[in-house]
């Protein structure tokens, strides 16, 4: 399993078109992908509803964990995704 | 006759037969047949959604932007949100029809977003609605059942995304909706069409509404269900002269702002925030000759970081795509709730501890706005100009400030333009030492609100001195003449960024005297421009 931390820079946070996009990439690779936000319950990445439920904003940390085939190539995916977009 | 109100969101008036907008709202078929040929349905009906969805997605872009477009592809992937699915999968197996599953499911889902704290995500609430009433009006066969045979007024109680770029545009005269805000899809609609509009009406949707009268007041907020003789003539009148007076502005939209002598003035739009940058483009202003800061830094809690700071004005510059911007750098004092800057309470705050007079003894907070303008100069034009100057002195100091920003940025690596740096004229000091000021600075602009007022020692807030006060004071407009021609006599460019600057009897005055500058609310810039362009002088 591998994990990463990213602690989101855009002014508007995690609003729907982000959440979109990052729903997209997540969706790219067949491992389990969770998306949680300072600490609290992870939620499943590849579901919209529940990525926007978060209402992640800005200066909160997000924790990625990734889980089974291709977990290193979508950690890597997913850090230059959020880097570009968050 | 019935009068009743709402909150403007655009001015104008509109007269018309009232359309109820109603939703296709006929009853569901509540239990399914067979649940394995209801599931069936309801994947088809799914794959029926996201065709025209990607449809509608792409037509929006086209038409209202990228931001508008994306609200709806954020639809297709809540087409294939796992928990939703589930939800409809559980109902159906549990005896419901497909339709009243994909309704149910939806309202459980929309639920949950309203009860959020982050007033954004609330809102969402309405998209997830959206999505499963497009799917219910699929599995029911039908369409939204709206149509407006004539031109009308939509009367509604609020409209979805998908139900907003759907609207026969070119038969709707107006807008009255009991919910929304000034942010809502409706009313960024009526302010791309140009209708008059209310939201938060008092109305009630009753289906007796349709095919009456209605007039739309959008300057005075009012509506008027079957209105009298007596006041259909007046508003149909207001309505003429309002529509001639617009078309007869039209007839300036990017018409160079000449007098018939052959003078040139630039027509700036004054704005507060970044979202004004729109309004100032609709209203035909060449470029921002004013944009306040104090919107970075009030309602909230702390200093915004450089890196927020940048952010805004950035938006402002991008948005701008070429043209030019003036930033005033902050602005504030004791006259302005801002908690946490600690200000002390003072007897007298216009004379007080603000503007520039903060800036130059708060390095902490001067410092990242600086960096910031610097910053955001890299994409597009950007001049600087500073508040409340009383002395050449403050200039030099601004100056050298400024010279060390440029090296910290240079020695970073960090990208940016070429700044203009210029004085606000607000005071009488300044005024009358502008000769010596214009040596410093590559332009002025006049702050005439505070020019007038610490000129003829009248607080424009204390109703009890309009008598003595006078806008065209001999006084103020000898010390506005006096400005711009020691402004000329060094080389640099003049403008009026206050309230004067949009006195249309003042219009010929400023051009005799030479300004080469008005920056006035967005609103204005075609009526100034059509009085330049009248102009003999």
């Amino acid at each position: 399993m591998k994990e990463i931390r990213y602690v989101i820079t855009d002014a508007l946070g995690l609003h729907a078109r982000p959440a979109g996009l990052l729903v997209k990439e997540a969706s790219r690779f067949p491992c389990a992908v969770t998306v949680g936000v300072n600490g609290g319950a992870a939620v499943d990445a590849k579901r919209i509803l529940g990525v926007m439920k978060l209402a992640a904003k800005q200066g909160m940390e997000l924790t990625l964990t990734f889980d089974g085939p291709q977990e290193e190539e979508a950690a890597d995916a997913m850090a230059a995704f959020l880097k570009a977009n968050l | 006759m019935y009068e009743g109100t709402g909150r403007p969101v655009y001015s104008g008036i509109a007269i018309g037969r009232a359309y109820l907008y109603r939703r296709n709202s006929g009853q569901l078929p509540a239990a399914g047949g067979d649940a394995a040929a209801e599931q069936l349905a309801f994947d088809q009906a799914r794959e029926t959604a996201r065709l025209q969805l990607t449809e509608l997605c792409e037509k929006t872009r086209r038409e209202l932007g990228e931001e508008q477009a994306m609200i709806l592809d954020v639809q297709i992937l809540m087409l294939d949100d796992l928990d939703y699915l589930d939800g409809v999968r559980g109902r159906i197996a549990a005896g419901a029809s497909a339709a009243q599953a994909a309704r149910d499911t939806g309202e459980e889902f929309s639920a949950l977003f309203a009860a959020l704290e982050d007033p954004y995500m609330q809102a969402r609430a309405v998209d997830i609605r959206d999505m499963a009433e497009r799917l219910v009006t699929i599995l029911c066969g039908g369409d939204s059942g709206f149509s407006m045979p004539e031109p009308g007024i939509l009367v509604a109680e609020d409209l979805t995304p998908s139900e907003t770029v759907q609207l026969p545009r070119d038969k709707i005269l107006a807008f009255i909706t009991r919910q929304g805000s000034a942010n809502s899809h409706i009313a960024i609609l009526a302010r791309i069409m140009n209708i008059p509009s209310l939201v938060q009406a008092d109305i009630a949707l009753d289906p007796a509404l349709e095919g009456r009268t209605l007039i739309v007041d959008g300057f005075a907020g009012r509506y008027y269900l079957d209105p009298d003789e007596a006041t259909l003539a007046a508003l149909t009148a207001k309505r003429d002269e309002e529509l001639a007076r617009r078309r007869q502005l039209e007839a300036y939209r990017g018409v160079p702002t000449v007098s018939r002598g052959g003078r040139r003035i630039q027509l700036m739009a004054n704005i507060g925030r970044p979202e004004d940058v729109q309004a100032a483009l609709d209203g035909d202003a060449e470029g921002v000759g004013l944009l306040r800061s104090e919107f970075m830094y009030l309602g909230r809690d702390n200093f915004p970081t450089e890196e927020e700071l940048f952010d805004g004005y950035r938006q402002v510059v991008e948005q701008l795509a070429g043209r030019p911007l003036v930033i005033r750098t902050l602005d504030i004092g004791a006259d302005k709730q801002v908690d946490y800057f600690g200000l002390e309470k003072e007897e007298n705050p216009a004379l007080g501890y603000r503007g520039i007079r903060i800036c130059l003894t708060r390095e902490d907070i001067f410092r990242p706005q600086m960096r910031a303008i610097y910053r955001a100069s890299a994409f597009g034009p950007v001049s600087v100009m500073f508040p409340m100057i009383i002395s050449v002195e403050e200039v030099r100091r601004i100056k050298a400030f400024c010279e060390t920003i440029r090296a910290e940025l240079t020695a970073e690596g960090v990208p940016f333009g070429p700044v203009e740096l210029g004085v606000m004229i607000e005071t009488p000091a300044a005024a009358l030492i502008s000769a010596d000021l214009a040596k410093e600075v590559q332009f002025f602009s006049v702050g005439t609100n505070d020019l007038t007022q610490y000129t003829l020692a009248i607080d424009r807030q204390n109703a009890k001195l309009d008598e003595f006060y006078d806008p065209h004071h001999p006084a103020v407009l000898a010390l506005l003449k006096m400005v711009v021609e020691n402004a000329h006599a060094q080389g640099i460019w003049a403008g009026i960024c206050g309230e004067l600057g949009a006195d249309l009897t003042l219009t010929e005055t400023f051009l005799r005297m030479g300004y080469d500058e008005l920056s006035v609310s967005p609103g204005r810039v075609l009526e100034i421009r059509k009085t330049v362009c009248e102009s003999e002088v």
